[in-house]
């Protein structure tokens, strides 16, 4: 077994037995903690499809991650009310909300990603960042769900065989979704459309050039992106039991690399381990110092000159391509 | 008389105030190796990049196979049937030489957006990309990431790339440059077999390879072809020993 499995393992291993450990020592803080890991971990797995495999660096995922929070909003609120759901009666339901997320954030991806795919670098930076404002803006000054108040979600979503409220059912639920997510991650990066993706990454023009066009391999990698990311919104929002526009805001897109940068970019594991790490610093760090980004700027300083595979890399050593 | 290939007629490609390709016309016929050559600047990457649609010419027809080729993109162009190497060394880096060439049989094959499935244990990926490497010589390379390949090894990866492709005709764009004496040996004698595969145009400035190996040899100067001919009528002809070939014919 390579290096790198056994660290996603033992990341894994180590996340899931948080929750654990802290019910069983009279923590029960420490399982929220968890949750939030996993699902910061989920979101950015979400993203490296796209910024790991693809290059592609998305300054506008906050976007597709609010866009899922607003839809695990919206579905609470309606089904508590009894209101439909555009004509919709639709259950108060976690994969109900997560179907929703997923479409309403792979539609806009679908639109917004086929304009900013054809511009590159910075300009497709700028791009993404451009979107993100405007569904920001939007959200904030539609008063049906909440503007800039945000929407509170007063009962969660229900999930089958789960009581949604205890906060180890919310953690099993979540982790057990970022497991999936990392599996369609891993599958994709070894797919003929990983393939393509990764080797446009490099070198554009030679995938040109030997008949593949990069450009509905970006548009499909884009798509699948934003709409695990919003699964992540979804749960999020869950998780706060609170919709927040800010979950809309530029600097969620930040974070979001900032955690794909820690962890390692286009490895299966770096976004958990940059979740964890990420998660860890906030709360100790924020604890000791209000000013705890300070310190998360002087790491990721620290990783980006001198450790540039993120954690991952640092003890996985160098991704190899067989 | 014998059908062309690929058919350039009246091609014409200005930048600013330099007129890059002037009103070339040549062609490719099945089977044949023709080498173009002329002095640095001449635009025979130019002309190339004409032929494999990363540049769009002024004016002029390049028509392959008997199918207009302008209004496509490169990557349509390459589904076509034209093989395109690069003066530099063009590959994916990160990946393995195997991984470079089995990339080449995915395109072939028109499949980048299957998304299941691990290509490693895809046997139809591997071993037509296997053959290719080891058609030229890369046999015992193949795990090698292209970036840790040597210049040559580099050189003759792009050859297998091209071969995987299963390309109609070959656009070589110097494959010999910054080879040493011995790959270019072994090189020119792999694309001695391979116009039985498929014709090739041939952008060389090694001279030794290239009167070893053309079939008909254009020369390029200014962007205008100032000559064509088989390679006793280019070493003979006057113009061209003024412009270009100087002591060494």
């Amino acid at each position: 077994m390579s290096r790198e499995r056994i660290l996603t393992f033992v990341l894994l291993a180590t996340l899931l037995a948080i929750p654990f450990v802290a019910q069983a020592t009279g923590n029960p803080f420490y399982v929220t903690l968890a949750t939030r890991m996993a699902i910061l971990a989920l979101a950015a797995v979400g993203l490296n499809i796209a910024l790991g495999l693809g290059g592609l660096v998305s300054f506008g995922h906050a976007a597709f991650f609010g866009i899922g929070g607003y839809a695990a909003g919206i579905v609470a609120s309606h089904a508590m009310n009894g209101e439909p759901v555009l004509g919709l009666m639709l259950p108060g339901s976690m994969p109900v909300a997560w179907v929703l997320a997923g479409l309403a954030a792979g539609l806009v991806a679908l639109v917004t990603g086929a304009i900013s795919l054809r511009t590159s670098g910075v300009y497709f930076i700028m791009i993404t960042l451009a979107f993100a404002q405007m569904i920001f803006y939007f959200a904030i000054s539609w008063p049906a769900y909440g503007g800039e108040d945000g929407l509170p979600i007063t009962l969660r979503n229900s999930f089958p065989l789960a009581n949604t409220l205890r906060p180890m059912d919310l953690f099993l639920i979540s982790f057990g979704v970022l497991l999936a997510a990392l599996l369609l991650f891993w599958r994709l990066s070894v797919s003929r459309f990983g393939a393509a993706l990764q080797a446009s990454r490099q070198n554009e023009v030679r995938v040109a050039a030997i008949g593949i066009e990069p450009f509905p391999v970006r548009l499909v990698a884009f798509v699948v992106s934003a709409m695990v990311t919003a699964i992540a919104g979804a749960l999020f929002a869950e998780l706060n039991r609170f919709v927040s526009p800010s979950m809309l805001a530029w600097p969620m897109s930040g974070e979001l690399i900032v955690l794909i940068i820690l962890g390692g970019t286009a490895r299966l594991a770096g976004p958990v381990a940059g979740a964890m790490v990420f998660v860890m610093l906030e709360y100790w760090l924020g604890g000791l110092t209000e000013r705890w980004q300070f310190f998360l700027g002087l790491i990721l300083l620290g990783v980006v000159l001198f450790a540039r595979g993120g954690i991952v890399g640092l003890i996985a050593g160098k991704a190899r391509h067989d | 008389m014998t059908e062309t290939v690929l058919n350039i007629s009246n091609l014409s490609k200005r930048f600013g105030a330099l007129q890059a390709t002037d009103d070339v016309s040549l062609d490719l016929r099945p089977g044949e190796i023709h080498a173009l050559i002329g002095p640095n600047g001449a635009g025979k990457t130019t002309l190339m990049h004409q032929i494999s649609g990363t540049l769009r010419p002024d004016a002029g027809s390049i028509r392959f196979l008997g199918r207009d080729m302008l209004p496509l993109r490169m990557a349509a162009r390459a589904r076509a049937g034209l093989g395109r190497t690069f003066q530099i060394s063009s590959l994916i880096p990160e990946f393995s030489a195997l991984r470079n060439v089995m990339l080449a049989v995915q395109a072939r094959q028109g499949s980048s957006l299957r998304f299941f499935g691990n290509v490693m244990s895809d046997k139809s990926l591997t071993g037509a990309a296997a053959e290719a490497l080891s058609q030229v010589g890369l046999g015992d390379r193949i795990s090698v990431p292209a970036a840790e390949l040597s210049h040559g090894e580099r050189r003759q990866l792009e050859i297998a790339v091209a071969l995987a492709l299963g390309a109609k005709a070959f656009l070589l764009d110097e494959p010999m440059a910054g080879m040493d004496p011995e790959g270019a040996k072994s090189l020119t004698g792999f694309l001695d077999t391979l116009r039985g595969q498929a014709p090739i145009l041939l952008v060389e400035h090694d001279m030794d390879a290239v009167f070893a190996l053309a079939d008909r040899i254009s020369v390029l100067v200014y962007g205008r072809v100032i000559a064509t001919g088989t390679v006793a009528e280019i070493r003979n002809d006057p113009a061209v020993r003024s412009a270009y070939l100087g002591d060494h014919a």
